[in-house]
Parts: structure tokens; sequence; C-alpha cells
């Protein structure tokens, strides 16, 4: 079972939206509740990072009998360095950000940690593509 | 429709009094409510007890399973756990004696303030939420707990497991009578409830607990009997036993903030059925952080706007304010409380109730989801209800579960009509069964 969401940078009154569609229809499939944690904490954070980060981008979901699929994909600043991204209390996010409760340095290291696989794409001033797979059993 | 009744649920639908207006199926929180035959219908399942329905019935065809007043009868010593909300139903110029004694005159032999054993609670609640996974989540609300099974499992174990103070007092007079030496079939200890959802919590408790309690009594039918009482004079002619003891935090206990203005921390109240469901989806997704309780209220204003109550919420509220404000900090029961309520105010692990769509086989459940979703999107997406489901969404998920037709729906069924698929007489067979037959007689 496919979706797709748009994201919109800058936007942070609709940061959210995805997961909570994708939380939605995992416990109507009755999916494990601390499963479904997982996949909303991860989703939640890639969903934050397109709108504190890029200029857009698109959410692809695949939903499937062992698991769930998630392609993030934005048009942005890419990064530049990713194991420092992936270290933990490390941000770029810009003061404004900060102040709205996000960029603690948090985001790419609590998709990992939630994940069963994760996997970053990225191109310096083109965007990032994260894949992240999160098994059912 | 087809209704199975799993637990013992607390609201009931009198066929013969229900004009099938379907206002209830549109505010229920967790779509539990179908009109089929011209009647709503309950998914048992799924209804939290939460009263929603109730307050929206024109026809007052939603009736409360309370118990019957007679039995209290069938006890020698009738105590009566009165909520201060009771007394706030009233106007002023009746006095908490003209209760009382109105309550013994109806036949109780005792009465008992409920939150008498709030001072006791929160010590404990101070203690348990320095130990437990935050946020915790107060117990108080037996709606939002059910909410909680049903519609956010993920949360269950942020759930208080302390007991509600109902059941903490009801503990202290159990023991209280057993320390007397009172046989157990002689006395009966009653609660008058200002909602339905703790009918339900005290019949089918949650966390492993059988209550004391041995009947329920409805708020809105007990004030009617009061307050006839009182305007008809009727002459006081026994005496009752009145355990009053209260402090000011008790008084306001059941009023928002009333209850989180006493745990140490980060705390936060939350009240009204949209209100707590916006909140539990950010709690759920891990948004909120840095909280160490919540106390989290079905009702706007708490139980000032218990389903039960007849005076209006805010005038209600502000009668339990002005009471306080007279009130001391402390009674002289609390020691005894503590004393004898110490081991007892503990419950088990809640478990979920799972709200199974579709099927219990993933495969299957995503297949069928699938067929949902392409349903969803031939439907004309403004829930006006028509079908006797809440929204197109629901009717969706309904017909892929073999429980609606897809020309239920009043659009479709005007196309298929169009192009002579279906008949005009077979159209107005459907809408009277979904409407039933004699509301087209007219």
């Amino acid at each position: 079972m496919y979706f797709e969401y748009k994201v919109v940078g800058g936007d942070f009154t609709i940061a959210g939206v995805a997961s909570s569609q994708v939380k939605k229809t995992l416990k109507q499939l009755g999916i494990d509740s601390s499963i479904i944690k997982r996949v909303v904490v991860a989703l939640y954070e890639a969903e934050v990072n397109v709108v504190a980060h890029a200029y857009e981008g698109v959410i692809y979901v695949d939903i499937k009998g062992d698991g769930i699929k998630l392609k993030v994909e934005d048009k942005g600043p890419g990064i530049p360095d990713v194991s420092l991204a992936m270290t933990k209390g490390f941000s770029t996010a810009s003061s404004s950000v900060r102040e709205m409760g996000f960029g603690a340095g948090m985001g790419l290291p609590n998709i990992s940690d939630n994940a069963d696989s994760f996997r970053i794409e990225t191109v310096v001033d083109k965007g990032t593509t994260l894949h992240i797979e999160i098994k059912f059993h | 429709m087809q209704v199975e009744l799993i637990y013992n649920r607390a609201l009931h639908i009198s066929r013969d009094i229900c004009i099938g207006c379907s206002h209830c199926i549109k505010v229920c929180p967790t779509e539990a409510l179908r009109v089929s035959g011209g009647k709503a219908g309950i998914h048992a399942d799924w209804c939290i007890d939460c009263g929603e329905c109730y307050r929206v019935c024109p026809t007052r065809a939603i009736r409360v399973m309370d118990d019957d007043f007679k039995d209290i009868f069938k006890f020698k010593h009738r105590v009566l756990l009165v909520p201060s909300i009771f007394f706030a139903q009233f106007e002023d110029a009746v006095s908490r004696k003209t209760i009382y004694d109105i309550i013994g005159e109806l036949g109780f032999t005792e009465v008992c303030a409920v939150e008498q054993s709030i001072d006791t609670l929160i010590d404990e609640i101070n203690h348990y939420v320095k130990r437990a996974q935050e946020p915790v989540i107060s117990s108080f609300c037996p709606a939002v707990v059910r909410l909680i099974q049903v519609r956010f499992p993920s949360l269950i174990d942020n759930i208080m497991k302390l007991l509600p103070p109902i059941e903490i007092t009801a503990q202290y007079y159990k023991k209280r009578f057993e320390r007397d030496s009172i046989d157990e079939r002689d006395y009966g200890i009653f609660y008058l409830t200002p909602c339905i959802g703790k009918i339900a919590a005290v019949k089918s408790p949650v966390g492993g607990y059988t209550s004391p309690i041995n009947g329920v009594i409805n708020m809105d039918f007990f004030f009617n009997k009061v307050y006839l009482a009182y305007k008809q004079k009727v002459p006081i002619t026994t005496s009752i036993r009145v355990n009053s003891a209260i402090s000011s935090k008790g008084v306001l206990y059941p009023t928002t903030g009333g209850e989180s203005k006493h745990v140490e921390g980060n705390t936060l109240a939350i009240d009204g059925m949209n209100n707590v469901i916006d909140f539990l989806e950010k709690l759920e997704n891990e948004e909120i952080k840095n909280v160490d309780f919540l106390e989290i209220r079905a009702c706007d204003e708490s139980c000032a706007g218990g389903i039960l109550c007849y005076r209006n919420r805010f005038l209600a509220a502000q009668t339990l304010r002005e009471f306080a404000a007279q009130m001391p900090d402390k009674h002289h029961l609390i020691h005894d409380y503590k004393y004898t309520c110490s081991a007892i105010v503990h419950m088990d692990k809640i478990e979920p109730r799972s709200m199974v769509k579709y099927d219990r086989n993933i495969d299957i459940a995503i297949e069928k989801m699938e067929n949902a979703r392409r349903l969803k999107k031939l439907l004309p997406g403004i829930d006006c209800g028509a079908c006797g489901a809440p929204s197109c969404e629901a009717l969706a998920e309904d017909i892929v579960r073999g429980q609606a037709k897809v020309n239920d729906c009043i659009f479709l069924r005007t196309i298929l009509e169009k192009r002579g698929e279906i008949s005009i007489e077979e159209a107005i067979e459907i809408m009277e069964s979904i409407w039933g037959a004699e509301r087209f007689n007219n």
C-alpha cells in the first residue's frame, strides 16, 4: 500500500501531518504499538528535518505485510558531512528553528535508532534522500 | 450492523425511543455508532462510555445503565458516597444540612464525601510520579482511560496505576465496616455519579481490580429526587450519619487543574474531549516533551461538565471554588486514610482494547484497507451521514467489512439511478432500510 505526502520547507505548523496519517493507518492495521511508536518517531524527525532545512520534499510510504519502507526525498542544501550530522547533539539549525523547540541535533541519530535499516543519500546544494525501513515482526 | 457485547457497558439505546436522528453518530470519538433500520446502534467493542452521545440525544433514547434505587434497601447500613460536585448543583439557598437530611429521608443511613481520600492520594501520586515512566497520565477520568485503551494503546503504560479517589474512599468504608465487625451482607456502599464513565469504571474496572461498590446512582436522577423533596418541603423523620470531612484540595479535585496543581514537577491540565484527543495524538508522536504529570479529563470543565450534571458547568465550578475557600487544608481523617488505604491504592497493568478495523491477518488487513481507500475516493467526501455512518471514511470501512453496501451512499445511489442500474423503488427500499420505513410515511 502506497502513500505520498508533500512537505513544505519552513512550515512547521503542518510538520507531523504525514506521521499522524501513517500512525492512523498502522493502528487500523493492528500493528503492535511499540513498532508504531518507532515508525512515528522516525518519520516525524524526518519530516521536521525537511521543514527545518530543505525547500520542499516528498515522503513516500510503502506498507507491506512484513514492514514499512519510508523514503523521504528533499530538495535542499544537502549534508556536507554525514558522519558529523549523525553525531548526537550536532545541529546546523538556525536560532529561529531552535526557538521553536526543534534543532537539538537529535534528528538523524534518532531516526537511525528507531529504524531496522537506515540509509542516507545526499548531494550538497541538491538535496537529501533518507531510506528508512522498519519491520513489523 | 453486527453488535457484540464484550464488556459491561454503561450506555444502552432504547430502540422504541430512538428516532434515528443521527446526532449521536457524529459526536462519538471512536465512531462506534451507526444508524440502521431507523435506529442508532452501538459497536460495544469500541464504546468508551464517555457519554458524548447521551449529551446530544434529543429524545433521551440513550439510557444510563445505573442501578435500581430500591436496591439500597437490601442492606441495613446504606452509605452514599457523594461527590462535591453534587452540592454545587443546587442554588446557594439550599444548605448542605438540608441536602444531607433529605438524603437520609430518601433512605441512606450514612453519607460521605467521595473526595475524602484525595489528601492521601496526592501523597501517593507524588511518590509514584518520581519513579514512573514520564509523563504520567492521571487515572482519574475513566473515559480518558478507556479512550487510551481503544485509540492510544501505546500510551497505556503512561496511565498512573493508582486507583481513582472514589475507589479509595469505598475501600476505606469497606475496611471500616470490617473493623467494626459488620457482616458484608449488612452494608451497602453506593456511589452517586456525575458521569457515565464512572458507572462503567465501577462495573468493569481496569487494572485487575474488583470494586467494593454495591451500586451506582445516576446523579441526574438523584438530583431530581432531592430537589423535589426540597421544593415539597418533605418532613424529615430520620437522622443520617454525616461524614463530611473534606479538605479544600478535595473539594476542588474534580475541577480542571484541581489535581495537577498538587503534583510536583511540570504538570498540565487538559479538559474537553476534542482537546484531549488532539493532545494525546501529539503525545503519542512524542512531540510533547518535559512533562511529568498530565491531568486529562474528557469533559469540558472536568466533572462540573459531567454528563449527568444539571447545572451550568461554569456556575457549578464557581460554587466549588467558593466552597473550597471556606474549607481547611486538611481534615481529621487523613491519618486514618493513610493507615487504612496505603496498601490498596495500587492497581495492576491496564490492558489495551484493540479496535480491529479490518482483520487480524496483516496481509488481509492491508488488502481490505486498500479497498476502503479506493472506495473512499468514489464517495463524495462531505460526511453527510445519510448512509447511517458518521463519515465517508467510516462507510468505506463498513463496506469492506461487509457491514454496509456501496449504494447506501445517497450520492452513488443517485448516479446508479440515473444510469438505470437501480430502480427508484430499490433506491427507496435502501433509504428505508437505513432510516426506517415509518419515517417516509408522512
